[in-house]
């Protein structure tokens, strides 16, 4: 069976007779293909070519295509050829592939030059600014379901959203706090760290209080949270979309936004505040903490230059903060998610989208706070 | 045609299941070489479970599977992975990569396994192909574009990529319109005979079974209650058999089998 393939020439009476023997099959087709490249070199000039067959012991669609690409070949350049010997059962493989391969080749795409780099820039610049108008949609679709949901609260999906909160807010808490008492112990290590050469020790808790209640803690949170669960709804939402589940709704009269992209965003707008206020609190328990252990700084004290340091008004300017990057962030998310084409690559990619792009607008938005507190006075 | 004396594929006492519930219970079954095997049974009587099973995707709890004379339990994972080379495996949904086009599709197989060059790849694939009923201009296109058929099509190609042994075909007609599930089974009928190849092939249309396969095998209970070419199953006398072959559906086709074989 696993015989080398081989296709000997030999000159008799004048013609050429190539010799076939060994199994022609998937297995052995790279050295048969080198083999009849050889036996056709050598058979170049003959007038006239018969190829013995007799000899194959086992024959497949590669064998048969080799066979039938050498038959044209030699042919093409105008020689006589013919096959013989071949065995009963492998003829009618060899009429299949006959008809084969006969049509032009689907011309490749052209190469690339200075334009069509140019032209490709332009359609990429494009398609991004374009990329911010679904988001816009969504937003405008969100809006409208919530005012019909106000306007019949018994059609709300209660349940789905104490779902989806259960896995955005309540599931999340414990990675969050994490991170951000992590973040809060840095931040009060490299005060006190740098502060000391000028003796402004006591400034640390300024600057850590207020840093952690009016930016890090909500942008923190918000990042994670966009990793964390813009993603999964996109991914969730772009496989519903792949097997046609949104599809199913909407044929059965069901507002695919108000059954399935309300509840989430709405249990973000719920999570993410007391996300950030979770995180906050950890991120000021980890600076006392570091206060403490490494500056020799008692709690009590920590806590009364605190109280001295914020006031209200600091976290009032992180709390706003919060729903706003909420929406941001679910409007992206379930954007991208109906975005998904077929193909598992688009869900990957919409995934990707929806995470850098949540984050990208995320700190937009923050900055425009920033502009906004500083120009009110907060 | 098909020699009775050499079982390509060899269940014997196969017991799967899952958590508490028992889908294949002590089944044993035989798929000679060059014989087109159809198997049948209700929806949830484990046809797919016995599939995936005997192709190594499902654990089982008991008994032995042997393919192309290598028990799964006792044959060396090399040994395993040759076989593996040796049969093409159709899924219900086609499951074609979707990053790929159709033709790198059918020429993944051929790419990971065989050492020939590119050009060569390339006629072969789109042989397959054609063999299949497809054109050129539809071997660059992905699976996204693709319709159910073609896509049915497509990854009947990709599974006959190395020119296997042994197919197995997951419902290959389901999904499909009348015309096209006549077509592939007329497709599957040609290359079999040109091809030799053994094909295992799990199904629910009746029309199939009568026109191309050659023995068929119901499962009910978890075991093959029937076993045999297509006109001993209206004789047998399991009641799940005798409803699914002698139902309206059933008797229509077998008149009209009976009147074609007599024409």
């Amino acid at each position: 069976m696993s015989a080398t393939p081989s296709l000997n020439a030999n000159l008799h009476d004048g013609r050429f007779a190539l010799l076939a023997s060994g199994s022609w099959t998937a297995v052995h087709a790279g050295e048969l293909e080198a083999a009849i490249g050889r036996a056709a070199d050598e058979v170049a000039k003959a007038g006239e070519v018969s190829i013995d067959m007799r000899d194959v012991a086992a024959f497949d669609t590669y064998g048969a295509w080799l066979l039938e690409r050498l038959i044209r070949q030699r042919s093409g350049a105008g020689q006589q050829t013919g096959v013989v010997g071949l065995r009963e059962e492998f003829q009618g493989l060899l009429q299949d592939v006959h008809t084969v391969n006969r049509k032009e080749e689907v011309p490749k795409a052209k190469r690339h030059g200075l334009f069509s780099t140019l032209g490709e820039f332009e359609r990429v610049l494009t398609e991004q600014v374009r990329g911010f108008l679904p988001f816009l949609d969504m937003l405008g679709a969100i809006c409208v379901a919530a005012a019909r949901v106000i306007r019949r609260p018994r059609d709300f999906r209660f349940t789905s959203m104490v779902h989806q909160l259960d896995r955005v807010g309540w599931q999340a808490t414990p990675i969050i706090v994490l991170i951000t008492f992590l973040i809060g112990c840095i931040i009060a290590q490299q005060g006190f760290f740098h502060f000391r050469r000028f003796g402004a020790e006591n400034y640390v808790v300024d600057m850590v209080g207020i840093l952690i209640l009016r930016e890090i803690g909500v942008l923190l949170v918000t990042i994670m949270v966009a990793g964390r669960s813009g993603s999964s709804y996109t991914a969730e939402l772009g496989s519903m979309k792949m097997r046609e589940e949104i599809d199913a709704l909407r044929t059965m009269g069901l507002d695919p936004v108000e059954v399935l992209i309300l509840p989430r965003v709405l249990a973000l707008i719920i999570a993410v505040p007391i996300l950030t206020f979770l995180g906050s609190m950890a991120a000021l328990y980890g600076g006392g903490l570091v206060a403490w252990l490494y500056d020799g700084m008692s709690p009590q004290i920590f806590i009364a230059r605190l109280h001295e340091a914020i006031t209200v008004t600091h976290f009032k300017v992180g709390i706003i903060k919060a729903p706003f990057m909420a929406l941001v962030i679910g409007v992206v998310a379930c954007a991208e998610g109906l975005q998904v084409k077929g193909s598992a690559e688009s869900l990957g990619l919409q995934t990707t989208t929806s995470v850098v792009k949540s984050i990208f607008l995320v700190i937009v938005l923050d900055g425009l706070f920033a502009i906004f507190f500083a120009s009110i006075g907060m | 045609m098909a020699s009775k004396a050499e079982p390509v594929i060899r269940v014997r006492d196969l017991v799967v299941g899952f958590g508490d519930t028992t889908v294949l219970d002590r089944l044993s079954l035989g798929v000679y070489r060059g014989e087109i095997l159809g198997l049948v049974g209700g929806s949830g009587s484990g046809k797919s479970v016995l599939m995936r099973t005997v192709i190594g995707l499902l654990p089982k709890r008991g008994g032995t599977v042997e393919v192309l004379g290598a028990d799964q339990d006792k044959a060396s994972e090399s040994e395993l992975r040759a076989v593996e080379r040796r049969w093409g495996i159709l899924f219900q949904q086609g499951a074609l990569f979707s990053s790929l086009t159709a033709l790198q599709n059918v020429q993944f197989p051929m790419r990971e396994y065989l050492h020939i060059s590119e050009e060569l790849m390339d006629e072969v694939a789109n042989a397959k192909l054609e063999m299949v009923g497809l054109s050129r201009a539809d071997g660059v296109k992905f699976p996204a574009e693709l319709s159910g058929g073609m896509t049915k099509r497509v990854a009947l190609a990709r599974a006959l990529a190395l020119d296997p042994e042994i197919v197995f075909l997951d419902e290959p007609t389901s999904g499909l319109d009348p015309i096209a599930a006549a077509e592939f089974d007329a497709l599957i009928r040609t290359l079999q005979s040109t091809l030799g190849l053994t094909v295992f092939m799990v199904t629910h249309d009746l029309e199939s079974l009568y026109l191309v396969c050659d023995r068929v095998a119901a499962l009910a209970d978890g075991k093959v209650v029937a076993e045999g070419p297509i006109a001993s199953m209206l004789l047998s006398d399991h009641p799940w058999v005798k409803s699914y072959f002698s139902g309206e559906r059933g008797k229509g086709l077998a008149q009209v089998a009976q009147a074609e074989t007599r024409g």
